[in-house]
């Protein structure tokens, strides 16, 4: 019986790993669920803030944040890159990176330098290696980040951009379509792009209180934190659905082998039979 | 132009109220506003406290805040806070109590962060203590 011991050993192991993708594939599913309601939950808000800063880039206030109005010459941009933490969730991360590179790669032709900031170990990890400037990171954030973990690192590129050092913000993370479907998806956060809307075309302004400039620079600092905020909650369900995808087909995969190297041992075990059974008949015929 | 507005409440957490209303009451920084539709655009941050929709039925709902902004458009009003929740789920007893324990740690102050944050607690607490008393008197 040549190989029938390595084969049933390898089917072994084989049905091990099964048993773990299988596992990880049930947390992945349950951790889903809780992040994707995490995620329902705080995207009324991020919506509602982006409405009012869109109404707001067209009003004409008398006091212009800096936020709000496009600087011409770009000479540096930065990045906010979230990412996951832990790896096994098919090519969520590495569509992300691909996309974010040839970005980087269109600003280099025309000159422009870029910093990053990663969130999530695989962003640190990979943007770590990449030839660009790593500003600032956060990573093990958890299933359930809060906000007072963000503040920090959102803090650092927003303050070079209040000094001129970065000329627009980008955040990149991934963007939960439904279980299926992750995109990868990039967009600018500073300056703010409102959509015009045609109603609010004419000249107008808000009445402010207490002054303008206080209340506009609080609503400026919330609305990047739940932009970032809101990436960072959508990428944890996309990471948890995508893990969850990828070890199905994982323990789908295995299922096929073990079936395929069960026939090889079959087919091994029987043509020892048969070799037997005619070395035996040989020697009976011979006698 | 019909004489309702939507409006809508949300806290970073969750979406707290979505609806026709035809008045809004919130207490901005500067003092309780009340807005009826057609309201000029107003820009405002808000203080803990109460705020209260009269829907178009006449019926009311209250819900308290614990701080944020508010944006006013001709029909459309929308406050962002904090965090929100109906006036009829306030814990009395917590808030007394965060009430009690704030004003202690006032007392003993060891930093001026220790002060502003037991300040901050405090009226927090009794603006939710308020809140309750307002919607008891109400019903």
């Amino acid at each position: 019986m040549a190989g029938a011991k390595e084969i049933r050993s390898k089917i072994k192991s084989i049905q091990n790993t099964a048993k773990i993708t299988k596992a990880m594939e049930m947390v992945a599913a349950s951790k889903m669920r809780k992040a994707q309601d995490r995620m329902h939950a705080s995207r009324p808000y991020a919506e509602k803030i982006r409405n009012v800063l869109a109404h707001l880039a067209q009003a004409h206030p008398e006091y212009q944040h800096p936020y709000l109005s496009d600087r011409p010459e770009v000479k540096r941009v930065g990045y906010i890159i979230v990412s996951t933490d832990r790896g096994l969730c098919g090519g969520l991360n590495t569509n992300m990176f691909k996309a974010t590179v040839r970005e980087m790669i269109e600003w280099d032709k025309q000159g422009v330098d870029v910093d990053v900031c990663a969130i999530g170990r695989k962003a640190v990890g990979f943007f770590g290696r990449f030839k660009c400037q790593l500003v600032a990171e956060a990573d093990h954030l958890g299933d359930s980040p809060t906000m007072e973990d963000l503040i920090g690192t959102v803090k650092v590129m927003l303050d070079s951009y209040d000094e001129g050092r970065i000329d627009r913000l980008y955040l990149v993370h991934n963007e939960f379509v439904n279980t299926m479907t992750q995109r990868p998806r990039i967009h600018q956060m500073v300056p703010i792009m409102g959509e015009v809307d045609q109603e609010l075309e004419h000249h107008w302004d808000y009445i402010y209180e207490p002054e303008a400039k206080h209340i506009i620079d609080g609503l400026m600092f919330r609305f990047i934190e739940s932009q970032v905020y809101q990436g960072l909650v959508e990428n944890i369900a996309s990471e948890m659905s995508a893990r969850m995808i990828a070890m199905k087909s994982a323990t789908d995969n295995a299922g096929e082998i073990i079936k395929e190297l069960q026939t090889v041992y079959n087919k091994a075990r029987q043509a020892a039979i048969t070799q037997e059974i005619s070395e035996i008949v040989s020697g009976a015929a011979a006698v | 132009m019909s004489m309702t507005m939507h409006v809508d409440i949300v806290s970073a957490e969750t979406e707290i109220y979505s609806g026709t209303i035809i008045e809004c009451y919130a207490p901005a920084e500067m003092g309780e506003v009340g807005i009826h539709p057609r309201h000029a655009p107003l820009l405002t941050k808000l203080k803990p406290g109460e705020v209260r929709v009269v829907l178009q039925d006449g019926e009311d709902q209250s819900f308290f805040i614990n701080g944020g902004i508010m944006e006013i458009q001709p029909h459309v009003v929308t406050i962002l806070s904090d965090s929100a929740i109906r006036a009829a789920d306030i814990d009395e007893a917590a808030a007394q109590e965060a009430k009690a324990r704030a004003e202690a740690a006032m007392q003993d102050r060891k930093s001026d962060l220790d002060y502003a944050r037991a300040k901050a607690e405090l009226v927090e607490a009794i603006a939710k203590i308020e809140t309750i008393k307002k919607l008891r008197k109400r019903r």
